[in-house]
């Protein structure tokens, strides 16, 4: 035991007095950033595309649209993520001549990413509101994309909601990558004090569980909010 | 009113409608009654082109709403429509239901006003003659207010001002039924169509959905019902269409069909029925 006691001793020393908990809030800070502002696109991206796959395809352009977002889920669901982080941080944008900061270019890609799994989750979320809803609407003159957006789709998020906070977690914890296009996150913090004590048993344990109280807290966020949405059901 | 001129409605190579040419004249109160299968809520709901016709056309005021070119929506705001299920907004408080499409429609045609206003302003800059600017006397405030009354008015009408803020979820089936009737109401239609309203309900619940149809009716508006309650629409409407397998077979006062009926199909059904 005694050997740990000097462990945890190290450790708090580059944590506290060497400033090593600066780095490991601006880690926080990123991670926290990257999986919310990822999420916010990913729902954004997935609730259009959702849409346009469950339009009706009557005419040209509803058709070249969906072939378009099968196309883009495809391509985002079929290769891991850290792939796509690496292509669009050393392929596309040197390609294309732009220059962001790293931390964006992962907010992008993360948001990319989970749009295409939301897409499929928002679109089961659509198709499980009952089919009247939309008559209804439509018939009382409302126009598609109205109804879908005040009708259909907020019943469509209250069912899927539990699984939108799985799809939350998951990318959580998946921005333990964004350190392969040098942004700094939580790994990358931890992974600095462990360099500067020679010692990485301490730093990766309280990385870990850091990790863990931040799933269980959005798991928590995620009930509440389920409770506030079911309001309009019976059944609370 | 509504001029309906061999209207033809197919799944595939299924037909549902085969022509069907009938003339809906304003004030008319119409039971559509047949057997299962006999193309009668199809026909309804063809009528406000729930479902696309593939052929004829429906002339709605001057108007042929088959026609794809058309903006169904603004027609539609004129048709009123009372589903089976009720339907209404599962998401939406019952005063937010009945609010909800006047207030949209509202706004949104305020601000087509506006935009339209702009370009005509700009126009003006550099034209001689300046046309005139569109009239706006309204408020998107003062439009949800006129709704709100509205709603609260027609919510007082059949009693359930007090569910004003309660959820669909928690109301029977009757209730949800005459709001969704108010709901339709409070669009202002010109033509009501009634996909069997009563069909879903509780025995007990139907009469209270009947009296309320039936007063609407006796205000005058134009009514379509598809319905299985046979002494309803003896009562009720002033015209009777049988259809069966996608025909219009009979078409007569109420008195004459339910009394003398001319087609041996249309006896059939009533004597199994009555």
């Amino acid at each position: 035991m005694g050997s740990f006691e000097k462990k945890l001793i190290k450790f708090w020393e580059i944590f506290y007095e060497r400033g090593g908990y600066t780095k490991v809030l601006t880690g926080l800070r990123n991670t926290a950033y990257i999986a919310v502002a990822g999420l916010v696109i990913g729902i954004i991206i997935g609730t259009i595309i959702a849409v346009i796959e469950v339009f009706p395809k009557y005419k040209r352009l509803p058709r070249i649209l969906n072939r378009f977002c099968s196309f883009y889920v495809g391509l985002f669901r079929g290769s891991p993520i850290v792939v796509q982080l690496l292509v669009a941080y050393y392929v596309v944008l040197p390609l294309l001549g732009i220059n962001i900061p790293p931390l964006n270019v992962c907010v992008l890609v993360f948001g990319l990413n989970s749009g295409a799994y939301v897409s499929e989750i928002m679109r089961g979320g659509i198709l499980s509101v009952d089919p009247g809803q939309m008559e209804a609407g439509r018939a009382l003159g409302l126009s598609y994309g109205t109804t879908m957006l005040k009708i259909v789709v907020p019943q469509a998020v209250k069912n899927i909601l539990p699984t939108l906070g799985n799809e939350f977690i998951a990318l959580i914890k998946e921005t333990s990558v964004v350190s392969f296009v040098g942004a700094a996150d939580l790994y990358v913090a931890f992974n600095y004090i462990g360099t500067n004590s020679y010692e990485f048993m301490v730093p990766y344990l309280v990385m870990a569980v850091i990790y863990i109280v931040m799933v269980m807290i959005i798991a928590l966020l995620v009930r509440i909010m389920e409770r506030s949405l079911r309001k309009s059901d019976r059944r609370n | 009113m509504i001029d309906v001129i061999d209207l033809r409605k197919s799944y595939g190579r299924l037909e549902v409608l085969k022509g069907i040419t009938v003339t809906i004249k304003e004030g008319e109160k119409i039971a559509i009654i047949g057997p299962s299968g006999s193309g009668k809520s199809t026909f309804l709901r063809c009528l406000n082109c729930l479902e696309d016709p593939t052929g004829g056309s429906i002339i709605f005021e001057g108007v042929d709403i088959a026609d794809m070119r058309v903006d169904i929506n603004i027609h539609r705001r004129h048709m009123g429509m009372v589903f089976q299920q009720f339907n209404l907004f599962n998401n939406k408080t019952v005063i937010d239901n009945i609010m909800l499409a006047p207030v949209h429609t509202g706004i949104s045609d305020l601000r087509k006003k506006k935009i339209k206003n702009f370009f005509i302003r700009i126009r003006n800059l550099f034209a001689k003659n300046k046309k005139p600017l569109y009239e706006i006397n309204t408020t998107p405030s003062k439009i949800k207010e006129e709704a709100r009354v509205n709603a609260m008015r027609l919510l007082r009408r059949i009693g359930l001002e007090d569910k004003a803020n309660a959820y669909p979820s928690t109301l029977s089936g009757g209730q949800k039924q005459r709001i969704a009737i108010i709901r339709a109401l409070a669009m202002n239609p010109k033509v009501m169509l009634f996909d069997e309203p009563t069909s879903a309900l509780d025995p007990e619940m139907v009469g209270e959905v009947l009296e309320l149809i039936k007063q609407v009716a006796d205000e005058g508006m134009t009514m379509v019902i598809v319905t299985h309650e046979m002494g309803f629409a003896r009562e009720v409407a002033t015209r009777v269409l049988f259809m069966d397998e996608g025909r219009i077979v009979e078409d007569n006062t109420p008195e004459e069909i339910f009394t003398n009926p001319q087609n041996p199909r249309t006896r059939e059904f009533l004597s199994k029925v009555l």
